[in-house]
Parts: C-alpha cells; structure tokens; sequence
C-alpha cells in the first residue's frame, strides 16, 4: 500500500505516494528518476547505492524509504551545482578515480560524507571510509589518490 | 517498482506498542537497521505480510552507566558502540568486535539488536532463489535435505555475529520484553545451537537491552578472521577475557563465533585459574578451543583453516592481554 512520505532531497521538500515495501533505492531511482545511484548487487555487498542520510552515509539498498521520513536525503545529482562538477567529482576525473563508472556515485557519496566530518583524511582514514565501496575496475589506488587530491583543495 | 516483496509497514513508537503490534501480526518481523533483514527478504529467505520498523522507538537507543554496569539499548549502532570512550575503555572486546562487523557504512545503520539476532548463514542458505532452486534447496528452506550433511536431522548453518561472543566473555545479560513483561538471561541462554532456530526468545517477545558489568582488573579483546577483511562475516571469532593477578591467572573466559549454530562458551578453563600463564595452560587453552570449534562446510573457505586458525587466535590475544596486564598490574580501574 502507498503512504505519503515526506523528506527533503537534495535540499527540496518533497512529498510523495510511497508503496510501505519501497527500498530508498526503488523511490531515488524509480519514483523520482535519479538513476546516478546504483544499484550493484543484490543487498548490501558493494556500496554502489551509497547516498547521505543527514549527512552519513547509507546503502539505499538496504533501507526502506519510509525509513528516512523527515530526514535530509542527498545523491550524487546534487554535487554538480549548475553543471559544474564538485571537487571531489572533478578529482575522480582527473585522477583516473573512475573507469567504468558504476561503483563511482557510491566512491563519491562515501568520500564527500568523510570530507565533511574530516576535511584533511589521511590514507588509512580514506581506506577505512570506503571499506565497503568495491570497485570492479580501478585497483583502488587511484580512488585513494583522487580523494587525497579533493581533500587538498578548498570546499567551492 | 519494487523489489521487496509486500508488506504493511508498522512504525511503534515504544517497546509496549512495539510487542503488542506483534502479538497482533504473529508472522511479523521486526526490521532495526536492516542490513540484514532487507537482503534476506530481497534474496526470498524470509516472508512477511508485515514489517514492524524500531527505529522511531527511542527507549531502545540509550546507553547509560548505573551501579557498576552498562546498559545498552538495542537500538544502538554498532558505529556508536565502536566510538564511545567507555566502551573501548572499560570493555575493549565489544569495542573491538563492532568496528570489525561488516563495512563502516553497514555500522551506521546496523544496530546491537540485530547483531545479537542475527539470521544463520550458510553457503548453501545466503544466495539467490534461482541459485537455491538450481541446487533444490536445503533443509533451512525449501527442501528437506541438508547440503552441508546430507544424513543430518538438522541445520548447521553458522551463527556469524561478532557481538555474542564478546558479550559473553563479558559476563552480560540481555533483557527481552514480553506480553507478560520483562525477563532477564544470560547471554548464552539467548542462543541454541540449531541452525533453523537458533535464538531461545519467545515468538512474541522483543530484545530490549544488555547489561554488561563494568568488572574491575578484567581486559578483554575481540579477534575474527575474514576472506576480506574490509567488510566480510567472520569465518571465525574469538573474544576473550582475563583477569591476571601477580603470575597467576585468576580469570580466564573465552568464547567463539562462526564455527557453530550459536556463539560457543568455551568449557573447561576453569582449572587453570591460580596457575600462571606456561605452555601447559596455553596447551590447555588450544584444546579446550578447539574442542568448542565445531565448523561444518557453511562456508566457501575450508573447515580445517577453520578448525585450525581458532586456538591460534585464542592463544595470541591470551597472551597480549596477559602481557598487557602484566605492564600494569592494578589493570584497568
Ligand atoms: C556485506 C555484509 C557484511 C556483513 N558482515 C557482518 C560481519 O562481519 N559481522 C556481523 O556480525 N554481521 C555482519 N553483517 C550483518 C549485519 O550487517 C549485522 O549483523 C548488523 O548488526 C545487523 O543489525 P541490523 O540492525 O541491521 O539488523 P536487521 O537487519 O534490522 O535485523 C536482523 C534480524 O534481527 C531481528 N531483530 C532486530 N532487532 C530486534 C529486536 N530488538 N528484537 C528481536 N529481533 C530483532 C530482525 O527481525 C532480523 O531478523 C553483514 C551484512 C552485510 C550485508
Ligand atoms: S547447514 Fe544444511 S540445512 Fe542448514 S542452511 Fe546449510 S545446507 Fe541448508
Ligand atoms: S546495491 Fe550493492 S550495497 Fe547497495
Ligand atoms: S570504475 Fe568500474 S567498478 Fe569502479
């Protein structure tokens, strides 16, 4: 059965007919078409969905989106202001941080929750924060780099 | 577009509303930070008409310190667990086994809660309905036929949680709420050792809290091994606790996880207490370990390793902690 939920993404209000068995992951991408967070897996393995929960991170995936009534939701759609690309985003592009692109929405949402609580991680902090973002392509190390190098740069 | 299957979503906002709620809807399930309940239902292994959701029950997320105990609401995070000073300070061994549970995003949502309840895993249980299909299901779903032990009348799928067991080094009770009301065990008469029914609590009944006493002169450490070790369930675990006076050893409690259908108390120490820590008593502690070591093949990585890699464990944090009391001898106050 559908319920209103009421939450704010990617800083507006919203309100929507939400069916009580809908995944976070269903209502981004299928009710509101925000397909930049992926789904890579089949429940909490990857890190693919990962989005901000009033600023932490969460695996869409694995939380209803009744769940997150009245709570601050923000993807990945909400870091380009204007179509300018966040550091972090344009640092996953010039530090080779991304390949194939999948797990890259869930690297980014995870790194930008660790610079807003840490804004100069060292290597054992930025490893120990996407822990649970698996990357198919890259190796990682060039992840590692690209969040080094948003992290020297001041927030825009 | 759904990919869970449906359910009325209930949202209690107390643990009475929260058991009565259940009473009403006996094939309910409750839902606290679902990282474990959402893949199992998207994966088909659990059914339900309705979900009855903890997380607006706030009298679940406290953590308060009283007459020499603490008591922790199921509702908190395993992120909170593994950052709160008291808790690595006073009882390292919980500290240390909720920073090693699944990956740091999981620990946000995850709570103390659904640790504790856990589902049991098993290599043949923990996949898809076509991959269970394609092997004609198990005993645990769908069949009447084990994959792990084909003869066996039972389940052996393992109990994975990295809590239980250092909650049981640490000598805590949990406290469950029912229709009639309150009642309080010790953390090992919460399990059974049965893959399909693994948990001693009561259809209608809810986990409320923990109790674990602040001891004096007890250290205490967690230790898992994993195939990853950024995110993955223990292949096995091993908390113990230690209590060391002078060159003797007046306390030694050891409990494991992952290589049985509940966490296993390790049986059989008590005789080393006044004895100091020699290879006799570590001789001891690796066969009493290995006598509670009690892996089947729920995993894809071997049981031997498994059986194997337990004493070794067991007998490195013995020996750290030991050593560590032995740098300060008062331990901690
Ligand atoms: C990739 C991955 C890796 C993981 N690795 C680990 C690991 O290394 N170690 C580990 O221990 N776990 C691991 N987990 C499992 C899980 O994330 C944790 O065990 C977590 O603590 C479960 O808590 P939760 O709040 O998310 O539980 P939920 O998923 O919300 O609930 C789990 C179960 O407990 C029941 N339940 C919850 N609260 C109560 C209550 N108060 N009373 C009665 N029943 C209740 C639910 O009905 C459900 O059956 C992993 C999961 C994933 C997806
Ligand atoms: S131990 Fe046997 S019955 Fe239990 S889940 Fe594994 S294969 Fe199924
Ligand atoms: S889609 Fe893989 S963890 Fe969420
Ligand atoms: S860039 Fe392809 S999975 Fe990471």
């Amino acid at each position: 059965m559908k319920k209103l939920l009421r939450l704010s993404v990617n800083g507006k209000p919203r309100e929507d007919a939400v069916a009580e068995n809908a995944l976070l992951l269903d209502y981004l991408r299928g009710t509101l078409g925000l397909t930049g967070t992926k789904q890579g897996c089949d429940g909490g393995e990857c890190g693919a969905c990962t989005v901000l929960v009033d600023s932490q991170p969460r695996l869409a995936c694995s939380t209803l989106a009744h769940s997150v009534a009245g709570r601050s939701v923000e993807t990945i759609e909400s870091l380009s202001a204007e179509g300018n690309l966040s550091r972090l985003q344009r640092a996953f592009h010039e530090h080779l941080g991304t390949q194939c692109g999948f797990c890259t929405p869930g690297m980014i949402m995870a790194a930008e929750a660790l610079l807003r609580v840490n804004p100069h991680p060292d290597r054992a902090a930025i490893r120990a924060s996407l822990a649970g973002n698996l990357c198919r392509c890259t190796g990682y190390v060039k992840i590692i780099e690209s969040v080094e190098a948003a992290a020297q740069e001041q927030p825009v | 577009m759904s990919t869970l299957p449906d359910f009325r979503l209930m949202r209690p906002a107390t643990a009475s509303d929260a058991v009565r709620m259940r009473a009403l809807h006996p094939s309910s399930r409750y839902l606290a930070g679902g990282t474990d309940l959402l893949p199992n239902m998207r994966r088909g292994l659990v059914a339900t008409d309705v979900v009855i959701a903890l997380g607006d029950v706030e009298e679940l997320t406290g953590l308060h310190e009283e007459a020499g105990s603490l008591t922790i609401g199921v509702g908190v995070t395993l992120a909170t667990l593994a950052a709160n000073k008291l808790v690595q300070e006073r009882l390292p061994a919980l500290a240390q086994a909720a920073a090693g549970v699944a990956g740091p995003t999981h620990r946000i949502s995850a709570t103390l809660g659904g640790n504790l309840c856990l589902e049991t895993r098993c290599r043949f249980y923990n996949q898809s309905e076509p991959w269970r299909e394609a092997n004609d299901y198990c005993m645990k779903l769908g069949s009447d036929t084990c994959r792990v032990a084909s003869k066996s009348a039972r389940c052996y799928a393992a109990f994975s949680g990295d809590l239980a067991p250092a909650l049981m080094v640490l000598a805590a009770e949990v406290e469950l709420l029912g229709p009639l009301g309150t009642r309080v065990l010790p953390i090992a008469d919460f399990y059974r050792e049965d893959g399909m029914a693994w948990l001693a609590m009561a259809p209608d009944e809810l986990l409320v809290a923990v109790r674990v006493p602040l001891k004096n002169g007890w250290v205490s450490a967690y230790e898992k091994v994993r195939v990853r070790g950024s995110i993955d369930f223990p292949l096995a675990g091993v908390a113990v606790a230690l209590r060391r006076e002078g060159d003797a050893l007046v306390g030694l409690r050891i409990a494991l996880t992952g290589v049985s259908s509940r966490p296993e108390s390790v049986s059989g120490l008590e005789a080393m207490a006044g004895h100091p820590l020699d290879d006799t008593a570590l001789a001891i502690i690796a066969r009493q370990v290995k006598l509670g070591t009690k892996a089947m093949e729920t995993t894809l990585i071997e049981v031997p390793f498994r059986r194997r890699i337990t004493p070794v464990l067991a007998k490195r944090l013995v020996e750290r902690l030991w050593g560590m009391v032995g740098d300060n001898p008062i331990g901690p106050s």
